[in-house]
């Protein structure tokens, strides 16, 4: 059964197959891959950042020739972009080779990386900064772009969320082949999406709309209503064309079983996008949907990690909304680690650990960490939580108790920890397979 | 106010302007009065809503343009919430917040539009948004070293005769001298009213300012209160191995400018 995207078909590409880049191309692209496997095997890192800036400082034009001729799925915006992008690609997968940026490492430079590597693949599920999408579209003419949502992470680095929707809308609008689809509860999404030509509308739903209360077109304050929100500026929730509904993705046409094995409401919603995405490349919608129940870690979160006799569950979330999807996951009364860095990948200002509502954690052992564990700590008193402060993690775990533990950390801690949890990066890929 | 009745805290807009985690003030001064034994409300006062205006202290928050137009013109047609603004309450406005109760703003565009006309300050876009960490001596007896993250391209300009919150020793603050004086100056210190372009929030960086507050509201002395990880917050932020070590070199000597695209917010 060939089952299309209702309200639109998928798009048609220029056949995929040959890739024949100039002489220079190749060599930028051997050069970023030496460097990579050298950073690699001096344990530096996964290698494809530096392999793609090598790549990129040789040949400015690298991602436009390196993505030419294939089938190019971007997963974009605030959270989620990597579980989605792995949903995606493995979706995808059951139709063709893959290039994915699996690392997570979603600027040009990982684009390209993720390219080179896999330069016969016919399709790319490449995960894109918000911030980048832009840039990173133009270069690739993507034939699906996923917007999941828009809302504040790491404003220092960034902007304000509205510039960025409205970058996002006007990139999108250069683009009239790609189908976008996109998240018809989230507003910010909507003005940026409402500009494509092509669009699949997902009620993926919002968890948190700490930015989006107002509108992001006029400022007025939206009205929520039972079947979505408006503005008295005439921009609406969209009428979806998927929908969740108890626990199965459904379209007008067909009801599909979305039982993930990623934990959350939110990873069904990232499920339900991914399965939109996958059929608007011409994935079949059943094979798509099967194929969504393989994942089960992504770019090491939801590993369970063994250490002595506690079993170490690593979670990820940098940002109010991340957080308010990942409350329900955590078990409840389990002890819980917590760890904070304020780096610049992270966003130097910690002020969004105020609107993370650490006040429903209780009845539970906590422990504040990280290189930013005394603002975090703060924020726990503040909230009538009880706990310990170590700002060294593997310290911090000699605190707590043999069992299950919930470790949630941000971007970097969770990066760093992690990698010395695990110790070097060969041995880590070995244990998460043997896990 | 006698020692029995309940403070109430009116947190406004926090749907409008709550891009920058601000509302963590009205947690803050709550929970501080809740400690010493005095009991205290947080009433969330949203664009739907008819304010309440007999609250004790009235926190406003950071947040972009069009929010912050939208915002100004709210606050303008509740008067009587301003009077209170005026004439009973102490407020804390940050950021968007403080520029609002001036006497006008302008956008990037170059557009005028008027304020709450309860501050002397006027505020106009600068060439580039400062972002980074702040250091401010305060100009308040008692209060020491202001710590608090700025995001704005905001550059607000006293009028005479009103005084600055604090002097910036790192960053950028109002990003205005001080009258005829060669200091910087942040934020905006009246009978009334506080403002400051730093968040954090700010009164989780700088819990004497938050007593400050609570003094001025329940004119009772506010004992010491002995919170785990308030000091080490406070040296990570104002110790100069922070400065120092970890950021000299990468110009985030407590500024950082971004410039270009994306920079047209208040």
């Amino acid at each position: 059964m060939v089952v299309r995207t209702p309200g639109v078909s998928p798009a048609a590409t220029s056949p995929p197959g040959q890739r024949r880049w100039g002489w220079w191309t190749r060599a930028a692209v051997r050069a970023g891959l030496i460097t990579a496997g050298l950073s690699r095997r001096l344990g530096l890192g996964a290698g494809s950042i530096i392999g793609g800036r090598v790549t990129l400082a040789l040949d400015a034009h690298a991602l436009r020739r390196l993505a030419a001729g294939r089938r190019v799925v971007l997963v974009s915006g605030t959270n989620g972009k990597t579980t989605t992008s792995h949903l995606v690609a493995a979706a995808v997968r059951t139709v063709g080779p893959v290039a994915h940026n699996s690392g997570g490492s979603n600027m040009a430079d990982g684009a390209v990386a993720a390219l080179a590597e896999a330069r016969d693949a016919e399709y790319a599920v490449i995960e894109v900064d918000e911030l980048h999408l832009a840039a990173v579209a133009e270069a690739v003419d993507p034939m699906v772009v996923v917007l999941l949502n828009l809302t504040r992470d790491q404003l220092d680095r960034a902007t304000e969320v509205g510039a960025i929707a409205s970058a996002v809308g006007h990139a999108l609008a250069r683009h009239p082949r790609t189908v976008v689809v996109a998240n018809a509860d989230d507003p910010m999404v909507v003005s940026a999406a409402k500009l494509a030509t092509r669009s699949v509308w997902v009620a993926a739903g919002s968890s948190w709309l700490g930015d989006a209360s107002s509108c992001p077109r006029c400022g007025h304050t939206l009205t929520f209503t039972e079947s979505g929100w408006e503005c008295v500026c005439g921009l609406a929730r969209p009428t979806p064309d998927w929908r969740i509904e108890n626990g199965k993705a459904c379209t007008s046409n067909m009801v599909l079983p979305l039982d993930i094995r990623l934990p959350g409401q939110v990873n069904r919603s990232n499920a339900a996008m991914a399965l939109a995405a996958a059929c608007a490349v011409g994935v079949a919608a059943d094979q798509a949907a099967s194929a969504l129940r393989e994942v089960d870690v992504v770019a090491g979160r939801y590993a369970v990690v063994h250490r002595g006799a506690q079993n170490l569950r690593m979670l990820l979330a940098k940002n109010p909304a991340g957080w308010a999807g990942m409350l329900s996951m955590l078990g409840e009364s389990r002890p819980l680690l917590v760890i904070i860095n304020a780096r610049e990948a992270d966003g130097r200002d910690t002020s969004w650990l105020w609107d993370v509502p650490f006040e429903q954690l209780t009845s539970r052992q906590v422990v504040a960490s990280g290189e930013r564990a005394a603002d975090l700590g703060v924020r726990l008193s503040y909230a009538g939580l009880e706990h310990q402060t170590v700002a060294d993690p593997l310290a911090a775990l000699a605190a707590l108790p043999a069992g299950e533990i919930d470790v949630v950390a941000n971007y970097t801690a969770f990066h760093h920890f992690r990698r010395r949890l695990l110790g070097g990066s060969r041995l880590s890929r070995e244990r998460e397979v043997a896990r | 106010m006698s020692g029995e009745s309940t403070v109430t805290i009116g947190l406004l807009l926090p749907d409008v302007l709550g891009t920058y985690s601000d509302a963590g003030n009205a947690t803050i001064l709550a929970q501080r009065l809740r400690w010493r034994g005095i009991p205290a409300e947080i009433r969330t006062i949203t664009a739907c809503d008819v304010p309440v205006t007999t609250c004790a202290v009235y926190l406003l928050g950071g947040g972009e343009d069009t929010a912050q137009q939208f915002a100004a013109d709210w606050l303008r047609r509740h008067d009587q919430l301003r009077r209170a603004l005026e004439t009973s309450a102490v407020t804390l406005a940050v950021c968007a917040g403080l520029q609002i109760l001036g006497r006008s703003m302008s956008d990037a565009s170059g557009h005028h539009y008027p304020g709450l006309d309860l501050l002397d300050i006027t505020t106009a876009p600068g060439r580039q948004r400062a972002v980074g960490e702040v250091i401010a001596t305060c100009t308040v007896p008692g209060i020491g070293s202001l710590t608090g993250f700025e995001n704005h391209r905001g550059v607000t300009t006293l009028g005479p005769g009103t005084a600055p919150l604090g002097r910036v020793i790192t960053g950028t603050g109002n990003g205005t001298g001080e009258g005829t004086t060669r200091y910087r100056t942040e934020g905006v210190f009246t009978d009334r009213i506080i403002g400051t372009y730093l968040h954090g929030p700010v009164l989780a960086r700088n819990p004497a300012l938050a007593d400050h507050i609570l003094h001025k509201v329940t004119g009772q002395v506010m004992p010491a209160l002995d919170l785990p990880d308030q000091a080490a917050l406070r040296h990570t932020y104002l110790s100069h191995t922070y400065l120092g070590r970890n950021y000299l070199g990468r110009n985030y000597l407590g500024h950082t400018y971004l410039q270009g695209r994306f920079s047209r917010c208040s």
